[in-house]
């Protein structure tokens, strides 16, 4: 590829997970290094590598964790970014990190999350106080946009209940294949239909866990990456896209920005959605799954229920989709956008165990923040792909 | 087209426009603003136009006309009240908001039910918009 992009100029030389589930008497901080120090060991680094560091820590704990988390470490970064755009935020730093890999701003980027939400509070953590406007009317945060989404949906394109609880069935069977996840055992289309109502129309087998969690990547420059030990993972394409924050100003409840961010992230890698050997999409309620289907262009608009239903995204299904088990059944620390990609990389590795997809080599991951308010795509391939 | 600062420095004085709604509201009034630059309206209230960038927005009586545009019923246990709605509203003027349908059964609420504005008490102190179902006008 020619151009001015970043496509294949940068790779995931390590990748790490921490804490996942429970992790009872941790702190979020120590979460985050415990998947960073693993990270940085099996890209065969240390910490007196990075000299990048991009990360966040969920909710306002420490809203200057860029800062706290490279200090914990004994790193002294010369680029640090700790943006914030909700759970997608982490799609953008491989994104800037490999902005800056190719700029030659730095050598190796160090990027991590940490939450310890379930054993500390028990409930969602959130980064987002209440909005003037809508707090008088008592929404659920974030569970009521995301109803108020799916309610569209089901007016405008018939879409039903059964159908929503189909991506939680999907998800769920592929959590069985995937020791590493919180949720095991049957789910049923109807145990979701019959489970606690949330924020009509979705119960809490629609929404996304509250569980512990970390994980850490790591990124070198393309050209480094060869000499370390693990099989490169390459950002083949990267974009992001937002429309609003709060579901009052979401311009088409029924469309979200992923329409661009994956129109753009292709674009750069030069695929489209029928490439794609494996998705992992930020699942935080049943509905999100049904509309990237449709915005990343692997359905139609509208389809994405009939889609789900026809079993296409569980484990034999025709399109592998969060074969982690997502956040609705593996891990859902209060910001996903990690898990996608430390998922990815596995798949593309081939160290995905049980739940392999065979000969994967291009994975899209697609991250969600705020309520369909963030989305960001990224593209991710093997050698072969370059 | 360029952006031209208004002649008067108004509009970077006094109370911004989320006080000048609340003291609108609580005089029972619900205002939005109009925008003199591009014509729409914009609800929730700005400092800069939402369509076009302008700051020349002024207030006008909303009409209190509105379609509800989705809903959703919180599943509150009946011991702190019970099950409530909420739902988005598309105003006659354009804008959405959200807001509640009073007057109805929480789970009678339908998408693309016409209802009219009124001021009432919110869930907190302050009071608020919400709305009731209106008579079906020719």
């Amino acid at each position: 590829m020619s151009g001015n992009t970043i496509r294949g100029s940068a790779a995931i030389v390590g990748a790490a997970l921490a804490g996942l589930g429970e992790a009872p008497g941790r702190s979020s901080e120590e979460i985050a290094i415990e998947a960073s120090v693993k990270a940085l060991a099996e890209a065969g680094l240390t910490t007196r590598h990075v000299d990048a560091v991009f990360g966040s820590l969920p909710g306002n704990s420490n809203p200057l964790s860029g800062l706290l988390i490279a200090e914990m470490l004994g790193i002294q970064p010369k680029f640090t970014d700790n943006n914030r755009t909700g759970g997608s935020t982490f799609l953008s730093y491989t994104q800037m990190a490999a902005m800056a890999l190719k700029e030659g701003l730095c050598e190796t980027a160090l990027i991590f999350y940490g939450s310890n939400q379930r054993t500390a509070s028990g409930k969602l953590i959130s980064s987002v106080k209440p909005f003037t406007y809508e707090a008088p009317y008592a929404p659920i945060f974030p569970a009521t946009s995301y109803a108020l989404a799916a309610s569209r949906h089901m007016h405008e394109y018939g879409t039903t209940r059964e159908q929503l609880a189909e991506v939680a069935v999907a998800a769920r069977a592929w959590a069985n294949l995937n020791p590493a996840a919180f949720m095991h055992g049957p789910l049923s289309v109807a145990d979701v239909l019959g489970s606690r109502m949330v924020s009509s129309p979705l119960t809490v087998r629609d929404c996304c866990l509250v569980t512990d969690g970390g994980a850490a990547l790591v990124m070198t420059s393309a050209a480094r990456a060869r000499d370390l030990p693990k099989k490169p993972v390459y950002l083949l394409g990267a974009a992001a896209a937002t429309t609003h924050m709060n579901i009052v100003a979401m311009p088409t409840l029924t469309e979200t920005a992923a329409v661009d961010s994956g129109r753009r992230a292709l674009a750069m890698a030069g695929l489209r959605p029928a490439d794609m050997d494996v998705v992992e999409l930020y699942d935080a309620f049943t509905i999100n799954t049904i509309l990237f289907l449709e915005d990343l262009g692997f359905c139609k608009k509208g389809e994405g229920g009939a889609f789900v239903a026809s079993g296409a995204i569980a484990p034999g299904g025709r399109l592998p989709v969060n074969t982690n088990g997502g956040g609705l059944s593996c891990v859902h620390p209060g910001m996903y956008g990690m898990f996608t990609l430390v998922e990815a990389v596995q798949q593309l590795r081939g160290e995905a165990g049980q739940r392999q997809v065979k000969n994967a080599q291009l994975a899209l991951c697609h991250g969600n923040g705020g309520v369909l308010s963030s989305q960001i795509t990224n593209i991710l391939g093997t050698e072969a792909t370059l | 087209m360029t952006a031209a600062l208004p002649a008067s420095a108004a509009w970077t004085q006094g109370p911004g426009p989320d006080l000048v709604y609340a003291q609108y509201l609580a005089n029972n009034e619900f205002r939005i603003q109009h925008c003199r630059s591009c014509g729409k309206h914009v609800y929730y209230p700005r400092l800069a136009c939402s369509h076009c960038g302008s700051v020349e927005l002024e207030w006008v009586r909303a009409s209190g006309r509105g379609v509800v545009h989705a809903v959703s019923v919180v599943n509150r246990s009946a011991d702190k009240g019970g099950p409530y709605n909420v739902v988005l509203v598309d105003l006659a003027e354009g804008p959405r908001m959200m807001s509640r349908v009073d007057g109805v059964a929480h789970d009678a609420v339908r998408i693309g039910m016409a209802v009219r504005a009124r001021v009432a008490a919110g869930a907190g102190e302050q009071p608020c918009v919400v709305f009731d179902a209106a008579e079906v006008a020719a």
